[in-house]
């Protein structure tokens, strides 16, 4: 008798049999209990991925219309004490010869006054109408390039390099599309296609039509005004070249930061500030992309709840109902531990296929969709943020919290006395 | 083989004291064929779940193959269910979603047979008990009478010590009912230790010995 207790209670024997029933059981079960089950479980899984990747994307991007078509893989900037970079065709220079170079785009920054009505008499006590803008001198052609900027001219059309007569002017500065009036904070209210408006920089002024209207979800472009970069040096006073900014894009061949190594082995930081896309995102974005993400953590927590009581009820019911089945396992010697192998079996069948369902939607249909037809934020045309390790994980808390919700009301079950159990008293 | 010193069971209702069993105490050889037999609430079934290690009595000794059963942890107890005992239910008591074959081989597996050689045993105690052409049927495919054999055979397939049976013919009809006493009384004449339960009286005759009881005591105790 003790040879034979020690061969019955070994593990590979509970989870042998274990195997048994739950293939059984799954395998003679109602077809559409089985698959609501799954259904939940499904839901589930995209309620843990979807809901933190649509929040995380939202920022992200944000993040990534800002590294496509502002900041690009490396950013050179000026120092913070100056207002530009110094030696801007030698650093250009030097960025074309970076190993994985692709492209890059060279802006001319300053600030200025935009008035449209400066033509007319104003009664005193009036204001003008007027904003403040960021001033952003271009390439026409290299940014086209860089950025495909005039795909964002709502209204209007693009600059060409003869244009010296004529800005872009950001949505963000006119009243028809950011209705605020705000002490601070102005926007232009009678300005189209066509109007006049003067540009001030400090004592310097010219008048400029409007050509076109941007829209671009990216503040570089929303809150400026676009003239070429031969009109923003003539209006900042730049007797140079020395430029604001200069992006760089890069191929799949390098890093961004070895690419930032490589330009400041090559002396660029003794010109100017280097900084790759990452370094250069505003901190508060990056703070609102961290916010969201755990907001996004405690509602995929709460799903992931809702989950394990589902397959807690699930079970507890399948246990319930099969009191007396159990009851007769036990009475004819079945281990304890078989049996919760067997409900253990069948929870983490039902997660293994809510998973594999939720992956395949996840990363065949709604991630591809999400990329294709971005959500339209106000602020960010919003993608899914869904990674395949950060899938994997969440998909692993997923099966093992399953487990444990069926392992649970299984064992109350399986603990009652077995002579009750199958009399059903 | 079976010894049973001082047995009670006492069932709690309420304030009162409900004795089953009232002090029993008996042994069963091995190789016998005993009937318990006894009115509705003799405390014949009682005696048998307690004999067959599916309750624990209030005081009291079970002693199976010289191993006093009662102070065995519920996992022992279990594992000598499996191992050295027998189960036949009134109602059969078989899996509904196991196939007659399934529900035979299971034990086996439990016991650590390979899936083969538990499928070729089970195979052979359905046709010992004649259930050869209906084993991949399910339990709601078959007859009472067949139901009540899957379970005969699931009982005797891996070669149980002794087999409880808990009034096995109580659902059948006279004819069924026959079939699975003149299985028992084939198993016994391979030497196969028998209890069972019946009220019947002309099946009681058929066994060796036939204990009655009343009111949680034995009152007869006579070799047929």
């Amino acid at each position: 008798m003790a040879d034979r207790l020690t061969v019955e209670n070994s593990l590979t024997q509970n989870i042998k049999v274990g195997w048994f029933l739950a293939k059984r059981e799954l395998k003679r079960a109602n077809i559409w209990t089985t698959t609501l089950i799954v259904l939940v479980m499904t839901l589930t899984f995209l309620n843990l991925i979807v809901v933190s990747g649509i929040l995380v994307g939202l920022i992200q991007g944000s993040e990534d219309a800002q590294k496509k078509y502002a900041i690009g893989d490396i950013v050179i900037s000026s120092f913070l004490n100056r207002s530009a970079i110094e030696q801007t065709p030698r650093v250009v220079d030097i960025v074309k010869t970076i190993p994985g170079y692709r492209n890059h785009t060279v802006r001319y920054s300053g600030s200025a006054r935009v008035e449209s009505n400066y033509r007319e008499t104003i009664k005193p006590g009036e204001k003008r109408d007027g904003a403040g803008a960021s001033l952003l001198g271009i390439d026409p052609i290299e940014e086209e390039r860089f950025s495909g900027v005039s795909k964002f001219v709502i209204r209007g059309s693009y600059l060409d390099t003869n244009d010296g007569d004529s800005i872009l002017i950001g949505k963000n500065l006119l009243y028809e599309f950011t209705p605020i009036e705000a002490p601070g904070f102005q926007t232009l209210k009678n300005v189209e296609v066509g109007s006049r408006v003067k540009v001030t920089v400090g004592d310097v002024s010219k008048e400029y039509f409007v050509k076109g209207i941007l829209s671009s979800k990216v503040d570089e472009f929303d809150t400026s005004v676009v003239a070429l970069e031969s009109e923003v040096r003539r209006l900042t006073n730049r007797t140079n070249l020395d430029a604001g900014t200069i992006a760089i894009q890069l191929d799949s061949s390098i890093t961004p930061v070895e690419a930032k190594e490589f330009l400041l082995a090559s002396g660029v930081g003794e010109y100017a500030r280097v900084q790759t896309a990452e370094d250069a995102f505003p901190k508060f974005l990056k703070d609102i992309k961290a916010t969201f993400g755990i907001l996004g953590s405690a509602i995929s927590g709460i799903g992931l709840v809702v989950a394990s009581i589902t397959i807690f009820i699930v079970i507890f019911v399948n246990a319930i109902t099969r009191r007396r089945y159990i009851g007769i396992l036990k009475g004819i010697g079945i281990n304890k531990r078989a049996i919760l192998f067997s409900y253990m079996y069948q929870a983490t069948l039902y997660a293994s296929l809510g998973i594999i369902v939720g992956m395949v939607l996840i990363f065949g249909v709604i991630k591809p969709y999400f990329t294709a037809n971005p959500i339209n934020f106000p602020f960010s045309d919003g993608i899914l943020v869904a990674t395949l390790s950060g899938t994997l994980i969440r998909a692993g808390i997923l099966l093992v919290t399953t487990i444990i919700a069926g392992y649970i009301p299984a064992r109350i079950v399986v603990k009652q006395n077995t002579l009750s159990a199958i009399l059903g008293r | 083989m079976i010894i049973v010193k001082n047995l009670t069971k006492i069932f709690q209702s309420g304030d009162q004291e409900i004795r089953a069993l009232n002090d029993l105490s008996f042994s069963v050889p091995e190789g016998q064929f005993l009937t318990i037999t006894g009115k509705s609430g003799s405390g014949k079934s009682t005696l048998l779940y307690q004999l067959g290690l599916l309750d624990l009595p209030t005081s009291g000794e079970v002693h199976i193959d010289n191993k006093e059963c009662v102070g065995l942890s519920e996992n022992d107890r279990t594992a000598i269910r499996l191992n050295d005992l027998g189960y036949i239910f009134q109602d059969y008591a078989i899996l509904p979603s196991l196939t007659a074959l399934e529900n035979t081989v299971l034990p086996l597996l439990m016991q650590g047979y390979t899936t083969e050689l538990a499928e070729q045993k089970a195979k052979r105690a359905l046709e010992r008990i004649g259930l050869a052409d209906r084993m991949h049927n399910l339990p709601s495919q078959l007859s009472g009478g067949q139901q009540q054999r899957v379970s005969i055979a699931r009982a005797i397939a891996h070669d149980p010590k002794i087999i409880f049976a808990d009034e096995p013919t109580a659902n059948l009809d006279s004819e069924t009912s026959e079939q699975v006493i003149r299985a028992f009384i084939d198993l016994n004449r391979e030497g196969q230790t028998i209890v069972m339960v019946t009220h019947e009286a002309e099946y009681a005759k058929l066994a060796h010995r036939t204990i009655t009881m009343a009111d949680g005591c034995i009152v007869s105790d006579t070799l047929n």
